[in-house]
């Protein structure tokens, strides 16, 4: 009795109605159940049992899989059993029964139709043309090597081009010195204002003597001419910042500027801590988060933090991302100038769900 | 737990209030000013025991007209400073529950020692209902007491010798020297 499960009268997918019968009764082995003068109906996969008229109204009724029936019997008139592995039912038809039940069932309990896989349905679409006739592992792998050929042929090609680009671009360092030199000589005959903007066309242009390794025997030397380097080109840029940069950033710019022999980052930082012992107008600062700086020497910590806090007082309240962009700095600078001032009790932090955002520190200046 | 009529400091607007600042100079200003909050919010609730664990429904420790609220480990960190001078006490080792002392133990020992020796009571007995719920006391500022905050500053006069619990478990009353 427990393989009977509670289910829906529908039919489900391919199921079909076999025999219908009318007050049933069902027997839990040889004991009455409660379940008496119900509608039974022997399906291609299963055997319906409901009250009158609920199997008409889609209510749900008692279900038993035909795949659970391993044999069956008919015991006296009007009545036989299912034996199932642990238990058996019994059905007992009060009126009779009209339709050939017991001969439907094993028909049907042949056929098995609940093991039947109805195929599919495959769409009327026409189907494209296949390009490719290979299939399986061998397809994909050749696709894949197709792939990494035209993709090495293609990066082949790009460094063929930088490749070039290099080599010329000594020519045109060169080149360009030539022409500086020779407007060096020949002035008078440009105006000032000519020469000016030819400079600054090669100032962008990159830097045009740059120092590298080869010309110099020990690290030493190499680094306190490299570090001077920077100093003269990313003074002035360093300064129209508002006094800081961050290391990443000078890295980016200086290797911008020279074009080719690019500078690694360890020789970049290596230069960048020999600023301040060189007496140059920059250095390099650590923040307490480990962001690494070169700002202005006449920049200090003091400084900012009074700065940043004259900035977050006019603006009521300011969070990083702000303050970047009112000063047009990174966010990560940002962040470092407001917990710098924060060190300094200039401002106080909101640290709630909508970020964190800094007040000017009126617990310490509102006394009451 | 109704509302509480208290003039909110400025603080209570100010959003940084409610995260524990990192800078040291900062954050005593901000805790001095949250210990005095605390106690002037009780005093005015006449408030005796705070459970952190709701704090989210209390006003005091969430401000919805600004959407912040204070955490429960700010709040016990602040009101483990107040136990430091003796203004609030936990009940329970989670330290969830907390006795707040807006006059600490010491006061309301001396504040009852007064009422009993302006009144004579001394070397009679009272029981401690009529001491925070009598008819008598309805003027003074232990009315209302609840008994477990009472029977501590007893305990603190009977150190002095000025009075004797009588602890059953049947009437609990106290002797006053």
């Amino acid at each position: 009795m427990n393989r009977f499960n509670y289910a829906s009268p529908l039919l489900i997918d391919h199921e079909k109605t076999l025999a219908c019968e009318n007050n049933v009764r069902l027997y839990d082995g040889e004991v009455k159940t409660n379940f008496e003068g119900g509608e039974l109906i022997i399906t291609t996969h299963r055997i319906l049992w409901a009250r009158p008229g609920a199997i008409a109204r889609g209510d749900t009724c008692l279900a038993l899989m035909n795949e659970l029936i391993v044999y069956i019997e008919e015991e006296s008139p009007g009545a036989f059993s299912f034996k199932s592995m642990y238990n058996f039912i019994k059905l007992s038809f009060k009126d009779g029964y009209s339709n050939n039940v017991l001969g439907i069932l094993n028909e049907c309990l042949q056929v098995r139709h609940w093991e039947v896989q109805i195929p599919p349905q495959v769409p009327d679409k026409p189907q494209a043309p296949q390009i490719k006739l290979r299939t399986g592992i061998v397809g994909i792998e050749r696709s894949l090597q197709e792939k990494q050929k035209a993709q090495d042929e293609t990066l082949n090609a790009a460094f063929q081009d930088l490749n070039k680009l290099m080599s010329m671009a000594k020519d045109m360092v060169k080149m360009a010195n030539v022409i500086s030199t020779k407007i060096k000589e020949k002035q008078g005959d440009i105006t000032e204002d000519e020469t000016v903007k030819f400079k600054s066309y090669l100032l962008s242009l990159g830097i045009d003597d740059p120092v590298t390794r080869d010309a110099y025997k020990s690290n030493n030397q190499y680094y306190r001419s490299l570090a001077n380097e920077i100093s003269e080109f990313l003074y002035k840029h360093i300064e129209d910042m508002g006094g800081m940069m961050t290391l990443t950033d000078a890295y980016c710019r200086i290797n911008r500027a020279r074009g080719y022999e690019l500078l690694s980052p360890e020789d970049i930082l290596n230069a960048c801590k020999l600023l301040e012992s060189l007496g140059l107008p920059l250095k390099l600062f650590q923040f307490s988060s480990g962001v690494k700086v070169l700002q202005l020497n006449t920049l200090d910590s003091g400084t900012i933090a009074e700065s940043t806090g004259i900035l977050i007082e006019d603006n009521g309240s300011l969070s990083a991302d702000e303050l970047a962009s009112k000063l047009g700095i990174s966010i990560t600078l940002a962040r470092e100038r407001l917990l710098t001032s924060e060190k300094y009790g200039k401002c106080c932090r909101d640290d709630s769900i909508e970020g964190l955002r800094f007040y000017p520190n009126l617990f310490l200046n509102n006394e009451e | 737990m109704g509302e509480v009529e208290i003039d909110w400091p400025w603080q209570y607007n100010f959003p940084p209030f409610f995260t524990l600042q990192p800078n040291p100079e900062t954050r005593a200003k901000q805790v001095q000013a949250w210990k005095s909050l605390i106690l002037e919010y009780c005093r005015k609730g006449r408030l005796y025991l705070v459970d952190v664990r709701e704090s989210s429904h209390i006003p005091l420790f969430n401000n919805s007209n600004i959407n912040r609220k204070l955490e429960e480990s700010v709040i016990i960190s602040i009101l483990s400073e107040l136990q430091k001078t003796g203004h609030a006490a936990p009940v329970d080792k989670a330290k969830h529950r907390w006795e707040i002392y807006w006059h600490t133990l010491d006061e309301w020992a001396s504040m009852i020692y007064g009422y009993i020796s302006s009144r004579g009571f001394n070397n009679s007995v009272l029981t401690l209902y009529e001491l925070s719920q009598g008819e008598d006391v309805q003027t003074e500022e232990f009315y209302t007491i609840p008994q477990e905050v009472l029977i501590k500053a007893l305990q603190v006069l009977e150190k002095d010798r000025k009075c004797e619990l009588i602890l059953s478990d049947e009437d609990q009353g106290v002797k006053f020297f």
